[in-house]
């Protein structure tokens, strides 16, 4: 691989003509209009793009909206967001991949949901929005914590139940949590996060800060009546909350045709405008929450429906391949996949070679490993942690387990 | 020998007590009195002998004053006080608190406009706007769940069910986020709200509209659950409610709200984990709260003419219990009939002062 400057000092009789020709061809393949003259030693690896241009990119599908104006199919985005969404898609899928085997494993125990398909969801509500502007999920929530700011550490020691999780491993799978970046968690009910969102709307309104929240629940919890009420409430009082409605298409195991009426949860409600967006483009989601950020402001609520998939089954208990085909589940995985599509967009736009972008995924499954092996070593909770936080400040009164002789303590 | 008093079972630690001696009497020195020790608060005086306070150290580490000790009677005041009627004085808490902390807001159905159903809200929606009491629909999942994810971010809501038997709807939210959220997320949220609402038997208002709710709301960890039956207690538990960290529930009795009484013109807290004296006693340890607090005041001037000295507790605080006042009463007396409101509430009858007077006279055999 010689230096492409080599090539104007070649002589130009018929054999050097061939190797000028190879090595033109070389260094126009290796060529970027914007590297210019590199040292030699950098030659040899040739590192990412750090191109400041903005980029736009069209999104694969046009939004549907129902009593609003759909925004525009084109996202202006930059080559570092370009990677840096590829990065954090590939360490959301590592992460619960790794998840999956950790299950097995047994070391994670009860429910374990798993995000990996989704990931286009997070990233792109995480790219137009600021850590002021409130999220709060069901269950599925490892990479939206994530996506909020949370250390892989901090998930993989809260999955296996140690001291060091992100809720002192008492919450588990379903209940992360991250104040400081206005993730409000985490909940194991299906459908009952959907009013402590739009209360935190209300908060924020109430509070005067301009900032939004967004409200995500799947379609399985569309059909649940307090979410209604939260609307009716919300529109009443236009308060700035967003639902999303991340529609993996399966209730578990009850598909969306068999649970819902209506399965256009972007019109259901009704009076409240709303936009349906597929889920598995990161530049539709950025585009649609910037969209609803505005708009929610301004008028009041909005429902986003994401049109997205999961491969996983609903938790680590259910196979997922009793209520759908495996061909389904590959065929979306080999047309829709979130990463596949930002991948192809980075080398298409010639940000990174496909090596690259191989050696990025390498550094990922490092990087979790690394955050496993550490989760690993972290301790368990003490024994005395079983009545910490139970409430804000203890009472002296006493707290004891069913026989009233093994476990007893006073309440802090 | 501290009697083990938990949520439900009182009836167990009757019986359990029954095989004691019932002349054998202890020493007069009670310690019924908790000291005044805090900065703000009004002490109340006592209604009968304070002798010295063995509480100090307790009431201490709590957030505010002690409750007075006084018979249901007679009013305790130092100087000028007011009077009013119950629900008066629970609008007067709240109403103070609302101006001391501009965190604090109401929702409930018919809290603003038209007034509280019954009237524990009036005039607060013309002094504090829309925003800060907030007329909800009929929904009470969503707006507890709303005014649960409000608390998560520092408001303290005060969320009035219109009867408690409505706040059923909404038990998934007050059990599984309000309770838990604290614990679940290693303690990053607190859920300072207070829900609050008159349940009991009213006058033929119905099975549905006449539910008593503790012994649901019992099993549920992480809130706290206090019980008014005077004005003086209503006013200071609702506002040591609102300012607690804790998700508080206060029960509040449909029959209760007319009750009169001269409460102090300054400001006092009543303890949110502590219970009252109401008549300190010698033979018998008798625990109620809310109404039948004056269905056993009642029983217990008739206990008195028979020649019997019982000793009334008002519990008021449901969960946790005050389990130091009532193992001192109970040490005292070796003898305690709880009434059916403060034991277990899956049936409810209506316990009349003629009952509760066979009752004691049947223990004291």
């Amino acid at each position: 691989y010689l230096p492409h400057w080599n090539w104007n000092c070649l002589t130009t009789d018929s054999q050097s003509e061939k190797s000028a020709v190879w090595i033109m061809a070389l260094s126009r393949l290796s060529s970027r209009s914007n590297i210019i003259s590199r040292p030699l030693s950098a030659a040899f690896r040739r590192s990412i793009s750090t191109d400041t241009t903005p980029i736009t990119i069209e999104t694969s599908l046009p939004f549907t909206a129902h009593l609003c104006d759909p925004p525009s199919r084109s996202v202006e985005s930059s080559t570092q967001e370009l990677l840096s969404f590829f990065r954090t898609m590939a360490l959301m899928r590592r992460m619960e991949i790794a998840a999956d085997s950790l299950y097995k494993a047994k070391l994670i125990r009860g429910f374990c949901h798993l995000y990996d398909g989704q990931e286009a969801v997070a990233i792109g509500m995480e790219a137009a929005i600021t850590k002021k502007d409130a999220i709060i999920t069901a269950y599925r929530d490892h990479c939206i914590f994530l996506g909020r700011g949370g250390s892989l550490y901090e998930v993989f020691a809260e999955l296996m139940g140690r001291q060091d999780g992100c809720s002192r491993g008492k919450g588990g799978s379903m209940h992360f949590y991250k104040k400081d970046s206005s993730f409000y968690g985490g909940h194991g009910i299906v459908g009952a996060q959907v009013p402590l969102g739009c209360g935190i709307a209300f908060a924020q309104k109430y509070s005067k800060e301009e900032a939004v929240t967004f409200a995500m629940y799947g379609d399985g919890a569309a059909n649940q009546g307090q979410l209604f009420e939260a609307l009716n409430i919300s529109a009443l009082w236009d308060l700035p909350s967003i639902l999303v409605c991340e529609n993996n298409h399966y209730g578990m195991g009850t598909a969306e045709w068999r649970a819902a009426k209506s399965p256009s949860y972007y019109k259901r409600g009704d009076y409240v405008p709303g936009l349906k967006v597929d889920g598995m483009d990161a530049f539709a989601v950025k585009q649609a929450c910037k969209f609803a950020k505005e708009h929610a402001l301004k008028n009041g609520p909005i429902i986003l429906e994401m049109d997205t998939y999961r491969y996983h089954g609903h938790s680590m208990s259910d196979p997922g391949s009793t209520y759908r085909t495996r061909d389904e589940i590959s065929g979306v995985r080999q047309e829709r996949d979130p990463i596949e599509r930002i991948k192809k967009l980075v080398l298409s736009h010639d940000l990174a070679t496909e090596k690259e972008l191989k050696d990025m995924e390498k550094e990922i499954r490092k990087e979790v490993d690394d955050a496993i092996a550490k989760a690993k070593d972290c301790p368990m909770p003490e024994p005395s942690e079983l009545f910490t936080n139970v409430y804000v400040k203890g009472f002296g009164t006493e707290s004891f387990g069913a026989d009233r002789k093994e476990v007893k303590a006073a309440l802090p | 020998m501290a009697a083990r008093i938990h949520g439900g079972a009182g009836a167990g630690a009757a019986t359990a007590l029954s095989t004691f001696n019932p002349k054998k009497l202890v020493a007069p020195s009670r310690t019924n009195l908790p000291a005044r020790s805090s900065k703000r608060c009004i002490v109340a005086a006592a209604g009968s002998d304070a002798s010295k306070s063995l509480r100090v150290g307790h009431s201490q580490k709590l957030i505010a004053n002690a409750a007075v000790a006084t018979k249901a009677e007679t009013s305790a005041t130092t100087g000028t006080g007011h009077e009013l009627l119950l629900f008066e004085a629970l609008q007067e808490g709240l109403e103070e608190e609302m101006d001391r902390d501009p965190h604090v807001c109401v929702m409930g159905e018919d809290v603003g406009h038209y007034g509280g159903s019954y009237k524990v809200t009036k005039g607060l929606a013309d002094k504090f706007g829309d925003l800060r009491v907030l007329d909800t629909p009929i929904c009470e999942n969503a707006f507890t769940g709303m005014g649960i994810g409000a608390a998560m971010t520092g408001l303290r809501p005060v969320i009035e069910g219109m009867n408690m038997g409505f706040l059923l709807l909404a038990f998934n939210q007050i059990s599984n986020n309000c309770g838990m959220l604290h614990y679940t997320s290693g303690g990053q949220f607190t859920i300072p709200v207070v829900i609050r609402g008159p349940g009991g038997v009213g006058r033929q208002l119905g099975a549905e509209h006449s539910q008593r709710l503790e012994s649901y709301f019992q099993s549920i960890p992480g809130i706290q659950m206090v019980a008014c039956s005077t004005p003086y207690n209503a006013k200071g538990l609702m506002k040591a409610a609102i300012r607690s960290e804790n998700p508080v529930i206060l029960f509040e009795h449909v029959l209760l709200y007319n009750l009169k009484e001269k409460i102090p013109d300054e400001e006092y807290i009543c303890n949110l984990e502590e219970a009252e004296m109401v008549r300190p006693g010698e033979h018998i340890t008798i625990l109620t709260y809310s109404r039948m607090r004056y269905h056993v005041m009642q029983a217990a001037k008739t206990l008195v003419n028979k020649g019997y000295d019982p000793e009334v507790i008002d519990i008021r605080s449901l969960k946790p219990f005050d389990l130091y006042t009532i193992g001192n009463s109970v040490k005292k007396t070796h003898r305690d009939v709880p009434t059916p409101y403060a034991g277990t509430l899956e049936e409810w009858t209506v316990v009349q002062p003629a009952q509760i007077v066979t009752a004691v006279e049947q223990l004291c055999q």
